[in-house]
């Protein structure tokens, strides 16, 4: 079956999960696969997507597409599938993806299996694994009667797998129309440039048993040490002691990283349903009877003014060894 | 100015989830049902913007089984002036593009300038009916939106995205999926649950829309297994009565048994 692969890339970089996504779409197919790839001045690109599974690479390089537009990214995804005629179309689940797979979906009467975290082939029938009630049951799906198979993949889910291969033939999609109806004007960084809890492979998490927002950097101080991503419980964002953006849970971000530390956070439902599928989960929290210490991995129980900064201290040393 | 916003009926976020006898979708005896709480920041921005302007109708809109009347109750507690409920009948697990020709449908027949959705539904949580909508609509549309300025027949909407915002402008009428940040939505008064008694809720049944996916075997997206997830292994607790030893032998379990450091 053909597989066709949306890369994602902002200011010149593709991004991790679309590799991860092609190099699933080459595994599931045994072979070189499609790719498409909308933006402006993105040739310089094409090399590393070949080595990441892609056997061609479909390019709209266009000054309009310099900047996300949900209309034109679909139109160039649309513009491949009808030069490909792909049999599955893979989307990383980015908020770029997420944007993208259900407008391509519904322009060809397909459903999509969103936020897979497996997938695998049925004969030429995809059939998906995701989770759903924010972790709490995972459904097997598949994709009905769509004329087109589409997934999009979890980030940090999938191994993305370079290996050397041929420059993959490069062929530029026609012009089509972009409309401007809906279209970004700017992108507002976060002032600090901080790795969103979304796509980060360590998180390091701080909830009521911090006290209050004047006790951030203890955790900041860990969470630094790791390499991590900040995230937090609803009740300290609910509290505005942090932006939601770094919300862990069933009404914040659900997540998946390889190591995930809860730090002063009692482990509510609606929080474990958000990293419940976590690798390893370090628990720290004075309270033993504390929800979080039934998903932990590891756990201890103490006081958290104590145990996050000797944590920091431990993983410099260990680190610096 | 005038605003649908549609509604999912959701299993309570506190729910414990037990899969059902069919084994492929979950258990609905004992749940407790809620408006999904991404839509109540649609519905309270489409209040702001009719307040703001001083005119305008809120339509709330929810497909499914009789209990989202329920739901589509509380919204106009809370304010919406009138409703839409799309009866599902006997199809049960429609899929979200199914749920979308059904939304569709519905806007067809309304003069609208927003079409507001949470920008996921808690529980199938797909994030995919408000952008399938705007396809079916032809309409340009604006996912995960966290701030809102409403100009002359445009918009322009801050957009969440990993470590930054999309600044977005786009023209009306168009869909928008809500994000938490956008407002805090406000509960419903005495007075307003009194009042919704009396507003009125329109009913359609799905059969007569054109939504072939409401036959299983036309459906576009099928759960076929759902399965509670394997219970993790007990946890390792490591003794805290020396703190500092309590980290290092943290960090050596993370290092050499789990290899994750």
């Amino acid at each position: 079956m053909k597989f066709l692969v949306f890369i994602e890339q902002r200011d010149g970089k593709v991004r991790k999960a679309s590799l991860e996504a092609l190099s699933l779409a080459r595994r599931l197919a045994g072979g070189p696969v499609a790719a498409v790839l909308a933006g402006q001045g993105v040739g310089g690109l094409v090399k590393d997507l070949g080595r990441h599974g892609a056997g061609v690479v479909y390019v709209a390089d266009r000054a309009e597409l310099a900047l996300y537009s949900s209309q034109g990214y679909v139109g160039a995804l649309d513009a491949a599938a009808r030069k490909e005629s792909p049999g599955a179309v893979l989307v990383a689940a980015t908020s770029m993806g997420k944007d993208v797979a259900p407008r391509f979906a519904a322009r060809h009467d397909s459903g999509v299996l969103a936020d897979v975290m497996d997938l695998h082939l049925e004969g030429d029938r995809l059939v998906g694994s995701r989770p759903v009630y924010s972790g709490k049951a995972r459904a097997e799906v598949d994709c009905g009667a769509s004329p087109i198979q589409i997934a999009t993949t979890r980030p940090n889910v999938f191994p993305a797998e370079a290996q050397e291969a041929a420059e993959p033939r490069v062929e530029a999609l026609e012009p089509f129309e972009v409309s401007p109806r809906a279209r970004v004007v700017r992108v507002e960084a976060s002032e600090t440039k901080e790795i969103d809890v979304a796509e980060a492979d360590v998180i390091v998490s701080g909830g009521r048993g911090i006290k209050g927002p004047e006790n951030w950097p203890m955790v900041r101080d860990l969470q630094e040490a790791l390499g991590a991503a900040l995230g937090a419980s609803r009740a300290v964002v609910d509290a505005g002691w942090i932006d939601h953006q770094h919300q862990v849970g069933q009404t914040g971000k659900v997540v998946s990283p390889t190591l995930y530390v809860a730090a002063g956070i009692s482990g509510a439902i609606q929080h474990l349903a958000g990293m419940g599928t976590s690798k390893v989960i370090v628990a720290l929290n004075k309270d033993p009877e504390a929800p979080i210490f039934q998903v932990a991995t590891y756990g201890i129980v103490g006081d958290i003014f104590q145990t996050v900064p000797e944590l920091a201290k431990a993983v410099r040393a260990a680190k610096a060894e | 100015m005038n605003s649908l916003v549609a509604i999912a009926y959701v299993p309570d976020t506190e729910s414990k989830i037990k899969v059902g006898p069919d084994g492929s979708s979950i258990d609905e005896s004992d749940v407790k049902w809620i408006v999904s709480p991404y839509d109540e920041y649609g519905l309270e921005e489409a209040l702001k913007i009719r307040e703001s302007k001083g005119a305008g109708t809120v339509t709330v809109v929810s497909v499914g089984p009789e209990r989202v009347k329920t739901g589509l109750r509380e919204c106009l507690a809370r304010g919406a002036d009138d409703a839409v409920w799309v009866d599902t009948g006997e199809t049960k697990n429609l899929d979200a593009l199914g749920v979308s020709k059904a939304l569709a449908a519905v806007a067809k027949a309304a003069t609208f300038d927003f079409f507001w959705f949470g920008q996921k539904g808690v529980g199938p949580d797909e994030s995919l009916v408000g952008p399938m909508t705007a396809e079916l609509l032809g309409l340009p549309h604006v996912a995960n939106v966290v701030h809102l300025d409403v100009g002359e027949g445009k918009v322009t909407a801050s957009r969440e995205i990993e470590g930054a915002h999309e600044i977005v402008e786009c023209s009306l009428p168009a869909i928008l999926t809500a994000q938490k940040g956008l407002n805090e939505p406000r509960y419903a008064s005495l007075k307003g649950i009194m009042g919704a008694k009396k507003k009125p809720i329109a009913e359609k049944k799905l059969a007569d829309l054109d939504v072939p996916e409401a036959d299983p075997a036309a459906a576009k997206a099928r759960w076929r297994k759902l399965s509670l997830p394997a219970p993790r292994q007990a946890v390792k607790l490591i003794p805290a009565d020396d703190p500092a030893a309590a980290a290092k032998e943290l960090v050596r379990l993370l290092r050499e048994e789990a290899k994750v450091i």
